[in-house]
C-alpha cells in the first residue's frame, strides 16, 4: 500500500505541474488568489444589484437623491423635543424621531437597569418566597414577545385607565388617565443657574472625595462611608444653595380644563407603554445577568473576605461587586442595544421614532424607500456603534483600574 | 462504623450520666433544623427580609385573588357576542377566543385544504427528532429527512404539482408564526457556519466581510429589516420579476437570523480545544475536512442549547410581522378586535396569545437548560 503512494508521489514531482496547479498549492499564493476571488464576487453581486435598482428606479421614473429631506413633510407628530410643525422639512421631522428614540432608550435604559439589579437581588436572597416570585416573574416576562408587552400595557392604558375627569391622581398633582401621565411643570426662575452649578460642583467634589477615600483606604486601610456622604454632598449642596438663592423654582400643578388636563408635562400613552414595556421586558434579561455575575465570583472569594475579617457589605462592596461588573457589563451592553433596538417597534402603538417618521410616514408620502430605509439602517448602526463604544470604554477602564 | 456504635452498650455511671464518648447521638435543637427553622432563616431571617416577605405575600394574595376571579370564576366560556359575556360575568370573556380558534391557527388558510397544515405540523416533528437525539438507531437516514423537510414542507403549504395552490397571502395565525421561524432557523445554521468559520478565517478579507456582515445584521432591528423586505427588496431583483412578499420576508429573516446563529456557533468553535484543530492538522486533513471530520461535530454539540435560544428569540419576533400588515397570531387577534360584536376585549386576546407564547417558549428554554447541564456533565 505505502509502496503504491510512494511511487505514485514520486511520479508526481517527476512530472512538473504547470505553473497554475503551482500556485494553488503553494499556501501564500493559494490564500491571495482566495481573496481576490472572494472580491472578485462581491463586487460583482453589488454590481448585479446596483444595476437592478439603477433599471428598476428608471422604469418608476425616480431617482435616487436625499433632496425629499429639504420639503416640508406636512404631517404632525404627536410628541416632539424640538419646535416642529407640519410645515417643516423631513429633515426636521427625521431629528423629532430620532429624538424620540433616544429619549424612550434613554429612559427605558435606566428603569431597566434599576429593576433589572433589584429582580437580580432578590432572586438570590435567601428569602424564599421573594426569590420564587421573582422568578415568575422573569419567566413569565421574558418568553413572551416584547412587541406582546408594549401592546398589552398601551390597550390597558387606552382602554381600562379613566379619562382625565375621573383620573388616578397623588396629592391632586400627579395625574394618571386614558391620556397619559401628567405630571407639574417646572418653571425655573432667575438664579436657578447656581442651583445647576452647584449641582455640578458636587458631582466635582464628590470624584475627588471618592479618588482620595480610595487612596487613603489603599495607604491606611481607614475606610469611609463613601456612598452616604457622596449622596449627602450630592443632595445637599445644591439644595442649600437652592434656599440661599431665594427658591427660584415655581411648580405649574396641571389643572382640569372641560375636556383635557391643562398645563404640567404629559408624558403620551404612546412613551409611557413603550418605556414599561421595553424597561420591564429588559429588566428581566439584565435581572439573570446580574445574578449570573455574582454568581459566578467563586465561593473562595467570599471565604477569603470572611476571613480577613471583613464585613458582608464591606465583602460585597470591595470584594465581590468589583469582579462582578466584569462578568455583567459585557452581556449588559447587548441589552441595551437590544432595548435601543427593540424601541423601534414603537410604530406598532404609533409613537413617532425613527422608523414611524421618516421610515414610515415620510417614505410613504414621498415614494423614496431606498433613501428611506437607508437613513433608517444607518442611524440605528450609530446608535449600536455609539452605544458600544461606551461600553467597551467603560468596561477597559474598570479592568484597568481593578488590577 | 455505625453499626459498631449501635452495639455498644451505654456505660451508665452510678449518678445516671454516661461515660465520656459513651452519650448516643441526639437530633439537633429544633431551632437550627427543620420547618420551623426553615422559615426563620428563609423568610423571617432580618428586618429587611420580614418586611420583604409579607410584602411578598400581600402581593401575590392580591395577584391571585385578582387574576382566579377574573381569568376562571368571573369568567365566560360561551356565548356569541361580547353582550352575551357580559351577560353571564363581569369578568374574562373567553368565548371570543373559543370562538375563533381555527383562525388564530390556521389563518385564511382554505378550510377544504387544512389537512396539510396539519400534516406538515407532524412531519415538523418528525424531522425535528433526529436532530435532537443522538442516540437514535439510523440517524443518518433521518437526518437526510429533516433536510430534504423544508422542501415537503414548503409543497405541502403552497401546493402545486397536484396539490391545489394556496396563496401565500392566506398563510396567517400561528402557522405563521412556525412557517417563519423555521425557516428562519432551518437556513439561518448553514449560513451561521459558514459565517463563523469565516469570522475564524486567516484570510484577512473574508474575515473583514464576514465581521461587518454579522455586525451590520445585529446592529440594526428586525424591524427594519422587514421593513427593507416589504419595500426595498424588490428594486434589487431584474425589472420584471415580481417575487412574493412572503419570500421575500423570510429571506430577511432568515439573514437576521444567520447573523446570530454565527455568533453562537463561534462561542462553540472557540470551545474546541486547539489541540483538536492541531490534531486534525497533523492528521494530513485539509481544511474543509478536518473542519467537517472533527470541529464542526463537537462545535454544533455544544452550541445546540444557544441554537435552541436563538430559535426561541426569533419565534418572538416572528410577531413582529404584523407591522408590515401580516396576520399571525398576534396580528389575527390585534385584527379581530376590530369586530363589533367583540368589541373591547383586547385583554383577553393579549393575555391568550402571552400564555401560549410563554407556554411554548418556556417548554423550549427548559429543554435547552436540560440539555446545557446534561453537556455539562458530559466531560
Amino acid at each position: 500500500m505505502s509502496g503504491v503512494a510512494h511511487q505514485a508521489s514520486i511520479k508526481q514531482v517527476g512530472t512538473e505541474p504547470n505553473f497554475l496547479i503551482r500556485l494553488w498549492r503553494n499556501k501564500d499564493t493559494r490564500s491571495i488568489i482566495l481573496q481576490i476571488l472572494t472580491m472578485a464576487l462581491l463586487f460583482a453581486f453589488l454590481a448585479y444589484i446596483i444595476n437592478n435598482a439603477v433599471l428598476n428606479l428608471a422604469v418608476l421614473g425616480k431617482t435616487f437623491s436625499f433632496d425629499f429631506l429639504g420639503f416640508p413633510a406636512s404631517y404632525d407628530i404627536n410628541q416632539r423635543l424640538i419646535e416642529y410643525t407640519s410645515q417643516s422639512t423631513h429633515f426636521r421631522a427625521m431629528l423629532v424621531g430620532i429624538l424620540n428614540t433616544a429619549l424612550v432608550a434613554f429612559f427605558g435604559i435606566i428603569t431597566a437597569t434599576i429593576l433589572g439589579f433589584l429582580f437580580g437581588i432578590i432572586r438570590l436572597s435567601n428569602n424564599w418566597i421573594a426569590s420564587h416570585i421573582v422568578y415568575c416573574i422573569i419567566e413569565f416576562t421574558r418568553n413572551i414577545p416584547v412587541l406582546l408587552h408594549i401592546l398589552l400595557i398601551h390597550g390597558i392604558i387606552v382602554h381600562v385607565l379613566p379619562s382625565p375627569h375621573q383620573a388616578h391622581t397623588l396629592a391632586d398633582s400627579i395625574f394618571l388617565s386614558n391620556r397619559g401621565l401628567t405630571i407639574p411643570d417646572p418653571i425655573f426662575g432667575e438664579g436657578f443657574s447656581f442651583t445647576v452649578i452647584a449641582f455640578f460642583a458636587a458631582i466635582g467634589i464628590i470624584i475627588a472625595f471618592a479618588r482620595w477615600a480610595r487612596k487613603v483606604r489603599e495607604e491606611s486601610g481607614r475606610i469611609y462611608p463613601v456612598f452616604w456622604i457622596s449622596t449627602g454632598i450630592l443632595f445637599g449642596l445644591p439644595f442649600l444653595v437652592f434656599l440661599l438663592s431665594g427658591s427660584p423654582l415655581v411648580w405649574v400643578v396641571p389643572e382640569l380644563g372641560r375636556f383635557n388636563l391643562k398645563g404640567g408635562i404629559t408624558m403620551i400613552p404612546e412613551f409611557l407603554a413603550l418605556w414599561l414595556a421595553l424597561s420591564l421586558y429588559t429588566s428581566v434579561f439584565i435581572a439573570e445577568i446580574v445574578r449570573a455575575g455574582i454568581l459566578a465570583i467563586s465561593k473562595g472569594q467570599w471565604e477569603a473576605s470572611q476571613a480577613v475579617g471583613l464585613q458582608r457589605n464591606r465583602i460585597l462592596h470591595l470584594v465581590i461587586i468589583p469582579q462582578a461588573l466584569r462578568v455583567i457589563i459585557p452581556p449588559l451592553t447587548s441589552q441595551y442595544l437590544n432595548l435601543t433596538k427593540n424601541s423601534s417597534l414603537a410604530i406598532a402603538i404609533g409613537y413617532m421614532d425613527i422608523v414611524a417618521t421618516i421610515g414610515g410616514i415620510s417614505m410613504m408620502q414621498t415614494g423614496k424607500e431606498m433613501e428611506s430605509m437607508i437613513l433608517v439602517l444607518s442611524i440605528y448602526l450609530c446608535f449600536s456603534l455609539v452605544i458600544s463604544a461606551f461600553m467597551n470604554w467603560y468596561n477597559r477602564r474598570i479592568k484597568l483600574v481593578e488590577r | 462504623m455505625t453499626l459498631g456504635k449501635e452495639e455498644k452498650t451505654p456505660a451508665v455511671t452510678e449518678d445516671g450520666g454516661y461515660l465520656p464518648g459513651t452519650h448516643p447521638d441526639l437530633p439537633p435543637p429544633s431551632s437550627v433544623h427543620g420547618p420551623v427553622h426553615w422559615i426563620k432563616v428563609n423568610l423571617f431571617g432580618s428586618v429587611v427580609d420580614t418586611a420583604l416577605t409579607l410584602l411578598a405575600v400581600y402581593f401575590l394574595y392580591s395577584a391571585l385573588t385578582f387574576l382566579v376571579g377574573w381569568m376562571f370564576i368571573n369568567a365566560a366560556f360561551t356565548g356569541e357576542s361580547r353582550n352575551d359575556c357580559r351577560a353571564v360575568a363581569d369578568g374574562a370573556c373567553w368565548a371570543f377566543i373559543g370562538n375563533r380558534l381555527s383562525l388564530f391557527i390556521y389563518g385564511f388558510y382554505p378550510e377544504p385544504e387544512r389537512w396539510r397544515v396539519d400534516l406538515s405540523f407532524v412531519l415538523l416533528i418528525l424531522a425535528i427528532v433526529p436532530v435532537l437525539y443522538e442516540d437514535m438507531p439510523q440517524r443518518g437516514k433521518a437526518l437526510t429527512y429533516s433536510c430534504l423537510y423544508p422542501l415537503i414542507a414548503a409543497w405541502l403549504l403552497v401546493g402545486g404539482f397536484g396539490l391545489e395552490k394556496v396563496s401565500t397571502d392566506q398563510f396567517g395565525g400561528l402557522m405563521l408564526n412556525v412557517v417563519i421561524g423555521v425557516t428562519g432557523i432551518a437556513f439561518s445554521l448553514p449560513i451561521g457556519i459558514v459565517l463563523a468559520l469565516g469570522r475564524q478565517s486567516q484570510l484577512p478579507i473574508v474575515r473583514i466581510l464576514c465581521v461587518s456582515f454579522i455586525e451590520i445584521i445585529r446592529g440594526v432591528p428586525l424591524i427594519t429589516l422587514l421593513f427593507v423586505a416589504a419595500v426595498m427588496l424588490s428594486y434589487f431583483v431584474p425589472p420584471g420579476t415580481n417575487f412574493d412578499l412572503l419570500v421575500r420576508m423570510l429571506i430577511m429573516v432568515t439573514l437576521f437570523a444567520s447573523g446570530y446563529m454565527a455568533e453562537v456557533i463561534r462561542g462553540g468553535l472557540q470551545a474546541i480545544p486547539n489541540g483538536q484543530y492541531e490534531a486534525a492538522d497533523a492528521m494530513g486533513l485539509k481544511y474543509w475536512q478536518s473542519m467537517r471530520l472533527v470541529v464542526l461535530p463537537q462545535a454544533l454539540k455544544i452550541s445546540i442549547p444557544g441554537i435552541v435560544n436563538t430559535f426561541i428569540a426569533l419565534y418572538k419576533d416572528t410577531t413582529l410581522v404584523i407591522v408590515i400588515g401580516r396576520l399571525d397570531i398576534l396580528g389575527i387577534g390585534n385584527s379581530s378586535l376590530a369586530d363589533t360584536k367583540w368589541q373591547g376585549l383586547s385583554t383577553e386576546v393579549y393575555i391568550f396569545v402571552a400564555l401560549f407564547f410563554f407556554f411554548s417558549c418556556f417548554s423550549m428554554s427548559r429543554y435547552s437548560l436540560w440539555l446545557e447541564k446534561k453537556l455539562h456533565t458530559g466531560h
